[in-house]
């Protein structure tokens, strides 16, 4: 891989830093890449599902998870991590996404990570062939293409420094901070840079120099290279020895910072805890010399480095290996931007005419467009344009459910409401406000333990002891008077709609085999009416494509039972007028119908 | 600095806590005792009987080395393994009650380079173990490179430092080798010079000793020697270092462990004790250590690859002599973190006048910030500012500021302001001007 980052690269960011996230955002923008570079977040303590971010002038929303896993099976192109743990956390978090695998580069900002920890997690990692710029570190950049979180400092920094778009120099530095000034001199004395990585502090860390330049000599973008070592170690005679052997043969420009050590005894920390020389060929004295007598460009101080860097750009301009970089286009992120208080992704009525997810309302509305209501649904609820045999089940779970008598403890609420002279929005809430887990809640009840059996693969006898053991009877199961020699017309008409009109009924054919086995046992035992609705749903998210776990979802945020309350609306609307047409009197309970059993109360 | 030395009394407490672990077939008697004077050893005879019963051996326990040759062991009163409770009490008081000269190379027996003289603080004492030389073995294991080493003597004390490449076989771990490869590695090579009644009880011992300096997080864990007599272990004499980044996972283990600094160096000042401090409460980085407090040129500079740049940068146009101080603040300090930095500056830098005169230097430095506010940053120097003013013309100093990053238009254009309505001399300069050529300006004027 010559190039470690590509206008495609998509990162998942480890930690919610809204900063850093925005600031590679601003600078997506800027460059006008196609896609966000980060993909997903992971926040191991946020409920949330996703954040909201600028992205220019608007704003966008990127998918929070709860760890690295779930953040890579839904985003698998993404194969940067940018692990901003802590140094306590910083490596279990590496170590669990190179066992999770996918990733070919990972980014660790902590400093001070134990250092056996770190040597182990390198070396995993260079194991597995995944490239760890860090850890202790800012990051890198390909300009133009990809930048790791505060690279580069604010968007203004970045377009002064000639961080939007590739230059022709490959830099290598250990220190972050110098990494930006360094792009800084370079963008002023020669084009900028092709890429760039600062690899680190620590005395441990994973990419060192000569990784990051052999594959820049690889990278047909660089004509020339920049090292930034450091007294300590001895890291920079690797580069030597590669130039020596001509395994890299493009000009290099190096110095090692830290000349100063030599004038003081060992006591004194200068820089970073990699930077100490533990004898005479690691001081940066050594290593520079080192560096010039195998024909590295070495300046005489830092101070001169400018000069040096402008000598052999210009070198290389004028015998056309560089030649003139075209400036592109860019975005400019507004100044002023200000965070919006609500979302709304499935309506919008901004223009000429109110949509439903993008569709004009006059174009669902009539019959000649030929969309039901269940067409809308399908629109408003799931953002999605179902087919027509889903829209009918729809709309027939609607009508099958719409009353059921005067009797059930919804419509008499709502018609004792409308008794007591309360309007017709108040009398049917009182009525929706009985709906739960005993009133039309066997919906969801059973589309999620036949799931869950389902699921887990139970036969219907060990379902029957799995729901003995939870102490609950089978939600969806049982009538009053309905048998299967019996049955209930309307769960006959849905069967039948399925059979006819379903791609497959996995989860009705197996709960029809628990039937079998409840009927056996008691007669009236049967699948019943918001038993077969809640399973054939299930069977129709199946069979529309969603996951499992989205399946899932919607049953835990009470979707099905919203088909109750659309549909039963209707009724309780239907019950309400009738009261008021027979503008029927106040009603109070017989008081022969209730049992009065009231002790004194005891003092205590 | 992630490597820290630990006292010898700390390092074999830290093994004899964990030691059944790493050495169950293996006794080690743990009789030892640190204390810093002779009537601290009395107190703790009241505990420890062997103190009363037993010989004794007693030196300093204080981070350096050939302590025999510098005289600094009493294993003899009279004759070797004679010394009592009351004389090891005596010498003790005598030791610590002067600076001593401790030298920390010989020639043979004769001291090479120059001493370094401090006073003796903290002893360790111990019984004498009788036992003879073939009892000796030298164990020691450390990093290198990207490989852990594990060095094994058949022959321990001065001889293995005096005869290391004949004496020493040498094995290199990877971080990843599992602990069969480890074991299998250790066994293949126990130096062939132990006796082969002891091989098998060497390769068990080295075994577990590099175990317990993986898992307990040493840098480094040396033991010279240890003596070895059928199952029974001594630990004469113990070197070790500590990674001290692991100290958050190592807090059960290591116990309460001190870091000293090393004999002979000066006693940290309570400016640098109080940025310690101030550091290890803060996210940010707080660094400073004081060169020279009489010399002209200070800095404070953000970041640490830019602190070392400018620290070369003055000793190349100036030279060491003129350099007050070295140190960085970096990671997006507060502004008081910031402030509270560059008044302890301030405050040193104002103490006296340049011995010839001079005007001082103060060398706002750093490369243009990641993340760093500079302006909130400036904002901390400001208010030190005010608080310094007068003392600050009072020395003369001549202020230069270089800095870029996030909000540095308005970073730089606060501080020339509170400067110039302060009447401090001031020159200011952003990212168009090279980092470091403050350093040259400052210089030339």
């Amino acid at each position: 891989m010559a190039q470690l980052f590509t206008r495609d690269t998509q990162a998942i960011f480890w930690n919610n830093n809204k900063t850093a996230i925005q600031r590679m955002l601003d600078y997506d923008y800027t460059i006008k890449r196609d896609k966000p570079s980060v993909a997903a977040i992971v926040a191991p303590t946020s409920g949330n599902k996703f954040d909201k971010f600028f992205y220019g002038p608007d704003e966008i929303m990127i998918p929070l998870f709860k760890n690295t896993a779930d953040a890579k099976a839904a985003q698998p192109q993404a194969d940067v991590l940018l692990n901003f743990a802590s140094f306590r956390t910083a490596y279990d978090v590496t170590m669990e996404a190179l066992e999770i695998g996918g990733f070919s580069s990972i980014m660790i900002t902590a400093e001070g990570i134990p250092e056996r920890l770190a040597r182990k997690m390198n070396a995993t990692a260079r194991e597995k062939n995944v490239t760890v710029i860090g850890p202790a570190t800012v990051g890198g950049i390909a300009p133009g293409a990809f930048k790791i979180a505060n690279v580069g400092g604010t968007i203004e920094n970045i377009v002064n420094s000639k961080l939007h778009r590739a230059g022709s120099c490959g830099l290598v530095t250990r220190s972050g901070g110098l990494f930006n000034e360094l792009s800084n001199i370079i963008s002023i004395n020669a084009d900028g840079i092709a890429e760039g990585v600062a690899i680190g502090g620590d005395r441990f860390v994973g990419s060192v120099f000569i990784d990051n330049l052999l594959r820049m000599e690889e990278n047909p973008e660089v004509k020339y290279m920049l090292l930034l070592g450091e007294v300590g170690g001895t890291e920079e005679y690797k580069v030597i020895e590669a130039v020596k052997s001509g395994k890299i043969k493009k000009p290099i420009i190096a110095w090692c910072i830290g000349t100063i050590a030599k004038y003081y005894d060992s006591g004194v920390q200068f820089g970073h805890a990699g930077a100490s020389a533990n004898a005479e060929r690691e001081t940066a004295e050594a290593k520079n010399k080192a560096m010039a007598e195998a024909g590295i460009f070495v300046p005489s101080s830092f101070n001169d480095l400018p000069n040096k860097i402008a000598e052999v750009y210009n070198d290389l301009k004028a015998k056309g290996v560089i030649g003139e970089i075209e400036e592109p286009e860019m975005n400019v992120c507004p100044k002023v931007r200000k965070s919006k208080e609500f979302i709304c992704t499935i309506s919008d009525d901004r223009g000429d005419e109110a949509t439903y997810a993008g569709f004009p309302i006059s174009s669902v509305a009539t019959p000649d467009t030929g969309k039901g209501i269940g067409d809308v649904i399908s629109l408003l609820w799931f953002k999605k344009q179902y087919p027509k045999w889903a829209t009918e089940f729809i709309e027939t779970v609607l009508k099958t459910v719409a009353d059921h008598g005067p009797a059930v403890s919804g419509a008499h609420n709502a018609k004792v409401t409308a008794r007591a002279g309360k309007s017709v929005v108040e009398s049917l809430v009182t009525g929706l406000l009985t709906i739960g887990p005993r009133f039309g809640g066997a919906i969801d009840g059973a589309a999620e333990y036949f799931k869950y059996a389902d699921d887990h693969k139970l036969t219907p006898a060990e379902f029957l002891n799995h729901m003995k053991k939870e102490g609950v009877p089978i939600p969806g199961i049982g009538h009053r008077i309905k048998s299967l020699k019996n049955p209930d017309l309307r769960v006959e008409g849905l069967k039948k709609f399925a059979a006819e009109n379903f791609p497959a009924t996995p989860l009705l054919d197996y709960a029809l085999t628990v039937e079998q086995l409840t009927t056996s046992k008691k007669e009236n035992l049967i699948l019943n009416v918001d038993g077969t609705i809640g399973i054939l749903m299930v069977d129709m998210w199946r069979a529309l494509g969603y996951t499992e776990e989205e399946i899932n979802e919607f049953i835990s945020s009470g979707t099905l039972n919203a088909f109750f309350i659309v549909g039963r609306s209707i009724g309780f609307i239907g019950h309400v007028l009738d009261e008021k047409r027979l503008a029927m009197p106040m009603y109070r309970h017989p008081m022969d119908d209730i049992l009065y059993d009231v002790q004194v109360a005891e003092k205590i | 600095m992630a490597q820290k030395a630990i006292r010898e009394f700390d390092a074999k407490s830290i093994l004899a806590k964990h030691w059944d672990k790493y050495f169950p077939n293996f006794t080690y008697a743990y009789e030892t005792v640190l204390v810093q004077n002779g009537s601290e050893l009395q107190a703790a005879a009241k505990d420890k009987k062997w103190l009363n019963e037993k010989a004794l051996v007693a030196k300093p326990d204080m981070l350096f080395g050939k302590r025999g040759k510098n005289g600094l062991v009493l294993f003899r009163d009279q004759k070797p393994g004679d010394v009592s409770l009351s004389k090891a009490v005596s010498w003790i008081d005598e030791k610590s009650s002067a600076a001593q000269s401790v030298y920390f190379s010989f020639d043979g027996d004769t001291p090479t380079g120059e001493a370094k003289t401090d006073m003796l603080t903290h002893f360790v004492v111990e019984p004498f173990t009788p036992h003879t030389q073939e009892e000796e073995y030298y164990i020691s294991a450390t990093c290198v490179g990207d490989d852990d080493m594990l060095y094994m003597s058949a022959e321990g004390g001065m001889e293995v430092e005096e005869g290391w490449d004949e004496k020493v076989t040498e094995v290199a771990f990877s971080i990843t080798d599992t602990e069969e490869e480890i074991a299998a590695k250790i066994r293949a090579n126990v130096p062939a010079d132990v006796a082969d009644a002891d091989k098998e009880a060497f390769a068990e011992f080295a075994i577990g000793f590099f175990k317990a300096y993986r898992e307990l997080n040493f840098a480094y864990l040396e033991i010279n020697p240890f003596v070895l007599q059928g199952s029974k272990i001594e630990l004469l004499d113990m070197v070790a270092k500590l990674d001290d980044t692991a100290g958050f996972m190592m807090r059960e283990e290591w116990g309460d462990v001190e870091y000293p600094t090393s004999f002979g160096m000066e006693e940290k000042s309570p400016e640098v004790l109080a940025i310690e401090d101030a550091d290890s409460k803060s996210g940010a980085s707080l660094k400073l250590t004081i060169l020279k407090p009489e010399a002209r040129i200070w800095t404070m500079v953000a970041g640490g690859g830019a602190s070392v740049v400018y620290a070369d940068t003055i000793a190349d146009f100036a030279g060491i002599d003129d350099l007050a101080n070295y140190g960085e603040y970096s990671g997006g300090p507060t502004t008081s973190e910031t402030k509270f930095y560059a008044e302890t500056l301030l405050d040193l830098m104002t103490r006296q006048k340049d011995a010839q005169g001079r005007d001082k230097i103060l060398i706002i430095g750093g490369a243009i910030a990641n993340f760093t506010d500079v302006a909130k940053t400036f904002t901390g120097i400001i208010q030190a500012f005010d608080n310094y003013a007068d003392k600050m013309k009072e020395v003369g100093i001549k202020i230069y500021v270089r800095r870029g990053g996030p909000n540095y238009e308005k970073g730089l254009k606060d501080i020339k302001e509170a400067a110039d309505r302060l009447g401090l001399y001031i020159e200011v300069y952003g990212p168009e001007t090279h980092v470091t050529d403050i350093v040259r300006m400052a210089l030339e004027k």
